[in-house]
């Protein structure tokens, strides 16, 4: 065991601090308060530089454009970017998620055709996972592909589709054989969003903004080159995908958590409790006190599950326990942060009186959705249950 | 950067858990409770064999020389075991004190009959107050002689020497000092037996001052967490098992997700206090600027993890988790007796506070 940086995770970080203080742009924070609609082409020509820097993926293969970054250069990266305060890439599931699954389950073909414009961002991804009545149960999942020739025919529905009003393509997974067992009857193809038959509509969540998509498919052709991995072993691709959004956003979150913290602490100094500040509140002090501790749990836990995956070369079931811990985490701060401000909390982005612009209304809102989205934390324990612990089924 | 253990690590807890598993099974952990001190010398002999008893100390005094993240992993095994007796008293508590405050003379003195396996010795800080805050401490020496009384004294009935925290400095007190009075508390944990002990004009002799008593505290803190550690494994161990193998309505009871999501949130508790565990061993060898916040971070979160798998746990083993006869309570036992010693998780989130909101600038990871 030592935490102490590598002298090649060193020259990694200094390589990349220098590269920052270069490009990092200076006004993402004036640019963060605008709608993604319209900090969109910003957001693009960001991971254009990040790119032409070759650090827009660096977790990828250098043959491909990464920089075949081992987890822990990976994390620092995460921690590097956040340091500076640089702002997201635009392409983001092209990168984490549909791109990495296209360098292993792609032909040759495939990774020619879309890597390089995932990498500049020239071209969009978004995810065409769940459905109306396929979320926890994804096997279960509905939208048919027919073969015609050479070509598919889909028709369908997809929701909860991230960047579906910007995607130009979608790893879709579809249904291309209903009389075997739901999880052998899967494919995945990758579909040109413009593609005649695809309607996107936006989906307005609980917190009044549409973060996310519904996707239709009406007698949408699709060729057959656009298969990704094998027919009907769509499943084991999509796992694939799941795998890589598991085990990599803890490592982006943990900064996130550290600046909400960082705030809570100081608006506790702030604001008065009981006549003296709410940071010498007792009871306030416990709170903050365990939030901070869990924040740095989920940074130890972090580096020793990538320790773990270093050594054993796969990502494993561990990545159930971090999607639990920051999620639950995340709305127990929230909850922190409701009770330190009182009746600022409920107000709004744009009232004159919130605190942060809104920052905590809108994260009590949102943060409900962290124990839904990318796995239950019904489906986490579920997998904890099964795959670590050897329980037997339970569905 | 390399969160896991190295193999000379991973050497050692496979051996410690061998150890204990052949050393001290159930059913000796069972035999010694029932005993007055829980003490057995020979398997003290097996202990000091192993090098344990001078694990981290300095081989200038007949220790190991090992590091904290290998003492964390030899108590996580004790823990597991639940290995009955002085071990924590004499070797991790009066042993890192000595370390910490004494001079060369004194440790060749007391802390090498302990790392030789020659001595049992003890700690005595708690007094009616109870309060783990050493400023709250009120007993004084005077002339070298001590009198006044400290309770939840672990082991002192088979202590060859008992040191002894006061206001104006640690002292160290022969068990056959006139003026002692050792009398057995009644508690939870059958274990590690507590004790009062009563001080009238008993001579005393200075150790040090208590500056460094802190660093001393961290490690026994740390220690604790570690060991609180192995009892969560072994209690999630025991549920998963019983899970698999106890059938009601025609099924293993671990097919049914309030089962199984119990266990996952024993295991998510046990992994996660784990992590802060070799986290803070870690921190205090390297000196590193947060081992403080680390220490605290840990035995917090042990703290209260330790309970709540516990409670998991019986929950899981239904009418058999309420039995004697079953294991589970005495792992439970030992939770809360180690929750509370060193500072519950309400006395640590306070002192993780005063680390972080008041004085930011100590906090920051080791990084």
């Amino acid at each position: 065991m030592d935490l102490r940086l590598t002298p090649e995770e060193t020259a990694f970080r200094d390589e990349l601090r220098a590269w920052l203080a270069a490009n990092a742009p200076e006004d993402w924070p004036a640019w963060r308060e605008k709608p993604l609609e319209d900090s969109y082409p910003y957001l693009r020509a960001w991971q254009r530089k990040l790119h032409d820097g070759r650090w827009a993926a660096v977790s990828w293969p250098k043959e491909y454009g990464g920089r075949s970054a081992t987890l822990m250069e990976q994390s620092i990266f995460w921690e590097e970017m956040a340091r500076v305060e640089a702002p997201p890439m635009a392409n983001s599931l092209g990168l984490g998620l549909i791109g990495p699954t296209i360098i292993a389950c792609g032909t040759e073909a495939q990774k020619e055709r879309f890597i390089p414009k995932i990498l500049s961002a020239e071209e969009i991804w978004c995810q065409g996972f769940s459905e109306p009545n396929a979320g926890s149960d994804l096997a279960g999942l509905q939208t048919e592909a027919k073969l015609d020739g050479d070509h598919y025919i889909v028709n369908g529905q997809k929701v909860w589709t991230s960047y579906g009003w910007v995607g130009d393509w979608c790893e879709l997974i579809v249904r291309t054989d209903s009389t075997a067992a739901k999880h052998k009857g899967l494919t995945a193809l990758l579909v040109d969003m413009r593609s005649p038959g695809v309607e996107v509509r936006p989906l307005r969540q609980m917190t009044g903004e549409s973060e996310f998509n519904e996707l239709f498919f009406r007698d949408v052709k699709v060729p057959v080159e656009n298969v990704l991995g094998k027919v009907n072993d769509g499943w084991n691709v999509a796992m694939s995908t799941l795998m890589y959004e598991r085990g990599s956003y803890g490592a982006r979150l943990q900064l996130t958590f550290n600046r909400y913290i960082s705030r809570l602490i100081e608006l506790a100094r702030s604001t008065v409790r009981n006549g003296r500040p709410a940071s010498e509140d007792p009871i306030i002090r416990q709170k903050l006190a365990q939030c901070s501790a869990e924040i740095e749990i989920m940074r130890f836990n972090q580096m020793r599950a990538f320790s773990r995956i270093t050594a054993t070369g796969v990502p494993g079931p561990e990545g159930s326990i971090q999607k639990i811990f920051w999620s639950e985490l995340n709305q127990r701060l929230q909850q922190v942060a409701q009770e330190l401000l009182g009746s600022y909390g409920q107000l709004l982005a744009g009232d004159p009186h919130a605190i942060d612009n809104g920052l905590w209304s809108y994260g009590y809102l949102r943060t409900r959705g962290n124990t839904i989205e990318a796995g239950t934390s019904e489906v986490q324990r579920n997998i904890i249950g099964h795959f670590v612990l050897g329980l037997p089924r339970s569905y | 950067m390399q969160f896991g253990l190295s193999e000379s690590q991973e050497f050692l807890k496979d051996s410690a858990r061998k150890f204990f598993a052949g050393e001290c099974p159930s059913a000796e952990v069972r035999r010694l409770m029932e005993t007055e001190t829980a003490y057995d010398a020979a398997l003290w002999a097996k202990l000091t064999e192993q090098g344990y008893t001078g694990i981290i100390f300095s081989e200038e005094y007949g220790g190991v020389g090992l590091g904290k993240v290998e003492l964390m992993l030899l108590m996580e095994e004790a823990g597991r075991a639940l290995l009955p007796g002085p071990f924590f008293s004499t070797v991790v508590l009066a042993g890192s004190i000595i370390d910490a405050v004494a001079g060369a003379a004194h440790k060749a003195k007391y802390l090498a009959p302990i790392c030789r396996g020659q001595a049992r010795a003890t700690v005595a800080i708690l007094e009616s107050n109870a309060s783990w805050n050493l400023s709250d401490i009120q007993l004084t020496a005077a002339n070298n002689k001590l009198t006044g009384e400290k309770l939840f004294v672990s082991d002192a009935a088979i202590a060859d020497f008992l040191i002894v925290v006061a206001r104006n400095g640690v002292f160290v007190v022969d068990s056959k000092a006139p003026g002692l009075k050792i009398s057995a508390m009644s508690a939870m944990d059958l274990t590690r037996k507590l004790y009062v002990v009563e001080f009238k004009d008993a001579p005393a002799e200075h150790l040090g001052p208590t500056t460094n008593l802190q660093r001393a505290f961290d490690i026994a803190g740390a220690a604790l967490a570690a060991e609180l550690v192995g009892g969560m494994q072994r209690t999630l161990d025991l549920s998963v098992e019983y899970a698999k193998t106890r059938k009601q309505f025609g099924k293993p009871i671990g097919m049914f997700q309030a089962v199984q999501h119990q266990c996952a949130d024993m295991y998510l508790e046990t992994e996660s206090s784990r992590s802060a565990v070799y986290y803070a061993g870690w921190a205090l060898e390297e000196n590193a600027p947060d081992a403080a916040t680390a220490v605290s971070i840990a035995k917090m979160y042990a703290s209260d993890a330790g309970r709540t798998v516990g409670n998991r746990g019986i929950q899981i083993h239904g009418g058999m988790g309420f039995t004697w006869e079953n294991d589970i309570h005495l792992y439970y036992r030992r939770a809360k007796a180690s929750e509370n010693a060193f500072g519950d998780a309400t006395f640590h989130r306070e002192r993780i506070a005063t680390l972080v909101i008041d004085a930011p600038a100590t906090a920051q990871p080791a990084r």
